[in-house]
């Protein structure tokens, strides 16, 4: 089990892991997506309070538990970088910090474009709100420090420094809605007793939360294959792999 | 539910095919980006192989 992490953690071995993965989680993630699709916007009944207009939440609490999930993954394979000098950590913790950007982006856009209708108004002050928008500056203060430090190994270890600071944003954000009472709805699926969402409703939203879970494997893993080839330009295996390329094309 | 109703949305249809729509670019944007850099790479690196056979 150690040898063959060890061998996917060897730079072609994992290049080539992730090539071959790839078509199996875009083919998951596609049917997922589109039975979650189909399940929220057409087979959910109409809420009695909120109309259609809760249909973005299907969109709207992945993108939130997304965002704060690949922040604890990108800690995480910082700190596996930090102590272990381990490359692939360092990889995938910066590959992870534009998608995380892009799902803390997301849930502030479609809570926006949710809260408009529903409380009258674009953006408030709220304690959850104002947590989530730290969130997305939290990530672009990573991705902007790891894109100063010219040595790459260097810059892995400040963005990782920066990214674990950041955590103790986590729970506050979780919490937040229990902390502080503002506008901000309190939890509907996450609470200890039984979820206060009906199955036909919730159904959808797992397998939505599910799609977009796998849709971070897999731009995690492009993004990281990529990183990965232009640390390592100069090295034999690439040098093979586009040689090897030329041939199958011709 | 007809297809109309289906597109209406109760009268949210502009909060909610707007949050649907933004979602998608931003998603889609996140997998063509890393393709195309990857892509961009790969050619990078052929270039320098050639040049290098090239020269010995």
């Amino acid at each position: 089990m150690i040898r063959y992490l060890h061998q996917l953690g060897s730079a072609p071995r994992f290049y080539s892991f992730s090539t071959s993965l790839l078509p199996w989680l875009s083919a998951a993630c596609i049917v997922l997506l589109l039975a979650g699709l189909y399940g929220g916007l057409v087979m959910a009944p109409t809420d009695y309070q909120q109309g259609d207009s809760y249909r973005i939440i299907y969109i709207h609490v992945p993108s939130a538990w997304m965002s704060l999930f690949i922040y604890m993954v990108m800690a995480a394979a910082g700190v596996v970088g930090l102590v272990w000098h381990i490359k692939l950590a360092e990889i995938i913790s910066i590959s992870s910090a534009p998608i995380g950007a892009a799902f803390a982006f997301l849930a502030l856009v479609t809570g926006s474009l949710w809260g408009k209708p529903m409380w009258g108004a674009w953006w408030v002050w709220d304690a959850r709100l104002t947590s989530e928008l730290l969130l997305l500056f939290l990530y672009l203060g990573v991705i902007a420090l790891y894109g100063a430090i010219e040595d790459k190994r260097n810059a892995s270890r400040a963005a990782a420094i920066l990214a674990l600071v950041g955590v103790v944003n986590i729970p506050i954000i979780h919490y937040s809605v229990e902390w502080w009472n503002t506008l901000h709805q309190g939890p509907t699926v996450t609470k200890f007793d039984a979820p206060s969402i009906h199955v036909s409703m919730l159904v959808p939203l797992l397998l939505m939360a599910l799609a977009f879970k796998l849709y971070y494997a897999i731009a995690v893993l492009l993004r990281a294959r990529c990183e990965l080839l232009v640390r390592e330009r100069n090295s034999a295996w690439a040098a093979e792999l586009v040689t090897e390329r030329v041939k199958g094309k011709s | 539910m007809t297809l109309s109703e289906f597109f209406h949305m109760g009268g949210y249809a502009f909060y909610v095919w707007t949050a649907y729509g933004i979602t998608l670019v931003v998603l889609l944007i996140n997998i063509l980006l890393p393709m195309q850099q990857h892509h961009k790479q790969l050619n990078r690196i052929a270039r320098r192989v050639r040049r290098q056979r090239r020269n010995l």
